[in-house]
């Protein structure tokens, strides 16, 4: 019993020592000084996750691990990789793990055919459907006639009674 | 002591549940009046047992006793009184009460105001109802008791994650959890009906009320935690496809479907089917999103809980909840039939692919959540599906669904005249380019993407304009008479214009920020001067000072444009020292326009210090956008034909209920 209620307090505490770890957000001094070269720093630091985090990009973690991530990609980018270059390189030794687009391969074309799969299935119920119960075409025009007209005041005004 | 009978009036709740679940339904079968009534008793019973539990431990918490295991882990004696109340549902087991206190809410208020719902299909819900309850009662019960003591108490507890330590944060679970409970009573009512065998528009009309309270708060509590982020978080971003975000998400857009297929049970007597299955998934969705939150299957920035006993439980609670539900489907819908006929061009062709597109954005949201977890149990790989998957996937999918709402409501029901439909929106396609043309060139903006965002975003705010206009009679009839007319529209019409309109306030807010949001990473010393955008941003001083239970540096930042003051930013960075973590605090003013966001970071030891700088246009309208959706919700809720008391409503009463002298 004792135990069964210390392990979560020694887990929690071992968690909270970690978390208190010094914070290492995106650095000025890591920074391209050319714009364009940053920008895609940046956006390349969106496409990659913090192998450590809880599903951040190394762009927004603040984890020591992230900015090492960032400073390789800096490096890379600085030794003149393309951006695909970039991604594979890190793709290598992090693995598909880091990569936040997922490389479309044997085993994610569920995940890229899916959201087709699901518009051409949704939209085939739908299509059955309207084929059952659909009638009719267009609405016929509703333009009426000065007696339809004069009808319709009478009723509205109260003069006639409903039929 | 206290705790003692918190903990026992759970176990009475349970015990009410289990009456609650059996008796009704027998009565709704057998056609006895009076076990159907015991439903409303147990419902009332139910309520007042959760409520008594969560009161005993939230004065555990207030009263800081330590000697409670929840109390001990999660809660700290320095901690300000609101958040020491707010930590009751910021850890597993306080959160899982506060989930069976929503579902008892949600029976209580189905027994108190449902009275014009026919008794057996009253009592039927009820039962469902605590079908769900009973199971989440022996979950807590068995796996996460909140009540559980400690033989050694700790002088003072462990503290609570101080970035939950705020009210946004605070209050957002409540919220969400109206909203993915809620829920429950579509999916009661649903079983309700296949077992009854009544599925009609006045069945459509009953369920709807409950269905919207629980989307409103679904969408506020989905905004609040949007906001939190934002301001919280430090880093200017607000929605990250994170997989405990996509939890809250999936339910909210399939509620969404929900919500406009039942319109058109309501009115036309047609999706009847459809709209039952979409009732059991919505709440389905919001089940696998307490499961996947709770279970700890995700290790996310929000998920806390690690034990995967418990979620085993609740896998097994999910199954026999919606694969229940799903045979009682596969079983009883083919004897539901749908009578209402329509054309092509009409609003319920509209509505349906408005369903369409709806079920596929959840779909897309859902494989991309569970396809790492799926591919990792099947072969063990490791991928990471992030935002620039659903960017991909889930925005030009959601862009069509914006399309469709601006459509929708130019189309009649049963039949409408398509040459009228494609006129008018040719007028505000042609609106709509001029005004993007418009604001491009005035601002000098060239982004496409931005551009086409724009294009849509006021493609349905012109529309929703327009609709409104033309119903109340512009062109044409005299001013008084417009407004006359504008004031005397039912509220489900109030709630449409505000619900699209909010969304495409929301949507231009997200593609204003997306695209044209201006931001600066630099060191700077006290004087120093930042461009950001057309703002510069100046630090002048830096404070240190002590709060109730952290240490913090408060900066002050100077904002001018063209030389000119617009506001001082007071960003900060606390230390919490009983979580030992630190926190930003961001400051932020909010103009019509955008937020100027400052966010203080660390010294670097030589007099100077790490400043983010943010000018994010659009942003308020986001928020706005949010709190219109909400508000949509709850104009709806108020319109006449679902109001208590209607004409129509009384006379079903009466029927429905007959006294006992009567009924011989």
């Amino acid at each position: 019993m004792k135990r069964a209620v210390m392990k979560p307090i020694l887990i929690s505490a071992v968690l909270l020592a970690m978390t208190g770890a010094p914070a290492h957000a995106l650095d000025p001094n890591e920074m391209f000084d050319d714009p364009v070269l940053e920008q895609r720093a940046r956006d390349l630091g969106r496409e990659l996750r913090c192998v450590k985090c809880r599903n951040q990009s190394i762009f927004d973690s603040n984890a020591g691990i992230a900015q090492d991530m960032r400073v390789v990609v800096r490096e890379r980018i600085a030794a003149g990789d393309s951006d695909e270059e970039v991604l594979e390189w890190l793709r290598e030794r992090y693995g598909d793990y880091v990569l936040l687009n997922p490389r479309a391969t044997g085993q994610t074309a569920l995940l890229w055919l899916a959201p087709l799969g699901f518009l051409v299935l949704s939209g085939l119920g739908a299509g059955v459907y309207l084929y059952r119960h659909a009638g009719g075409g267009d609405a016929p025009d509703p333009a009426l006639s000065d007696e339809d007209r004069a009808r319709a005041q009478a009723l509205l005004s109260g003069r006639e009674k409903t039929p | 002591m206290s705790v003692e009978l918190g903990h026992f009036a759970l176990i009475l709740a349970l015990v009410a549940a289990l009456i609650q679940s059996s008796l009704p339904l027998w009565g709704a079968l057998s056609g006895s009046a009076a076990a159907m009534r015991v439903g409303d008793r147990a419902a009332q019973i139910q309520f007042l047992g959760v409520a008594g539990a969560f009161a005993a431990l939230t004065w555990a918490y207030v009263v800081s006793d330590f000697s409670v295991l929840s109390v001990a882990m999660n809660s700290h004696s320095s901690k300000p009184l609101l958040y020491k109340i707010t930590g009751v549902w910021a850890n597993h087991e306080g959160s899982m009460l506060l989930w069976v206190l929503m579902l008892a809410l949600f029976g209580l208020l189905i027994s108190v105001f449902g009275g014009v719902i026919p008794a057996a299909l009253r009592a039927t819900t009820l039962a469902v109802q605590a079908m769900v309850g009973v199971g989440f009662y022996l979950f807590i019960l068995l796996t996460s008791n909140p009540f559980e003591r400690i033989a050694r108490p700790p002088l003072d507890g462990q503290g609570m994650n101080p970035l939950l330590q705020d009210i946004g944060i605070a209050l957002h679970p409540p919220l969400l959890y109206m909203g993915y409970v809620g829920f429950s009573t579509a999916f009661s009512f649903a079983v309700a009906a296949l077992i009854t065998g009544r599925v009609d528009p006045a069945w459509a009309r009953w369920m709807r009320p409950w269905v919207l309270l629980a989307w409103s708060g679904l969408t506020a509590g989905i905004a609040l935690g949007s906001w939190w982020a934002y301001y919280e978080l430090g880093w200017g971003g607000f929605w990250f496809w994170d997989p405990v975000e996509n939890a809250s998400f999936m339910p909210w857009l399939i509620g969404t479907a929900l919500l406009h297929s039942a319109i058109v049970v309501e009115k036309r007597n047609a999706l009847l089917k459809w709209t039952i299955l979409l009732a059991i998934l919505t709440f389905a969705l919001s089940l696998i999103g307490t499961f996947l939150v709770r279970s700890g299957i995700l290790t996310s920035v929000h998920a806390f809980a690690t034990d995967p006993s418990r979620g085993a439980f609740i896998l097994v609670l999910l199954s026999i909840y919606i694969g229940g539900a799903l045979c009682l489907y596969a079983w009883r819908a083919n004897a539901i039939r749908d009578t209402g006929v329509f054309a092509l061009w009409s609003r319920e062709s509209g509505l349906l692919l408005n369903n369409v597109l709806l079920v596929s954005v959840t779909g897309i949201v859902f494989v991309g959540t569970l396809y790492p977890l799926a591919l990792e149990l099947y072969n063990g790989a490791k991928i990471t599906v992030g935002a620039p998957y659903f960017n991909q996937t889930f925005l030009p999918v959601f862009a069509a669904i914006m399309l469709v709402a601006a459509l929708g409501p130019f189309l009649s029901w049963k039949r409408a005249r398509r040459a009228d439909v494609l006129r008018r929106a040719g007028w505000v396609l042609g609106l709509s380019v001029a005004g993007t043309a418009g604001i491009a060139l005035g601002f000098g903006l060239r982004e496409p993407v931005g551009l086409l965002g724009i294009v849509i975003s006021l493609f349905l705010a012109i529309a929703t304009l327009a609709d409104l206009l033309r119903r109340a009679g512009v062109p044409g009839a005299p001013i008084g008479t417009v407004l006359r007319r504008i004031i005397g529209m039912p509220r489900s019409a109030w709630g449409l214009w505000i619900g699209h309109g909010g969304l495409a306030l929301a949507a231009a807010g997200v593609v204003a920020v997306s695209v044209w949001s201006a931001e600066e990473i630099q060191t700077v010393r006290k004087g120093e001067e930042t461009a950001v955008g057309p703002y510069s941003f100046a630090l002048i001083d830096i404070e240190n000072t002590q709060g109730p239970n952290y240490q913090t540096s408060i900066a002050a930042l100077r904002v001018t444009r063209n030389g000119e003051l617009v506001t001082m930013l007071f960003p900060e960075r606390r230390w919490y020292p009983v979580e030992q973590q630190p926190t930003t605090e961001a400051g932020i003013r909010t103009l019509w326009h955008g937020d100027l966001y400052g966010v203080l970071g660390d010294p670097d030891g030589r007099g100077g210090y790490v400043t983010r700088y943010y000018y994010n246009p659009g942003v308020p309208w986001m928020w706005a956008g949010g709190a219109l959706i909400t508000l949509s919700g709850l104009i709806s809720l108020t319109d006449r034909r679902l109001r208590v008391g209607a004409p129509s409503a009384r006379r079903s009463r009466r029927r429905a209920t007959p006294s006992p002298v009567a009924a011989e």
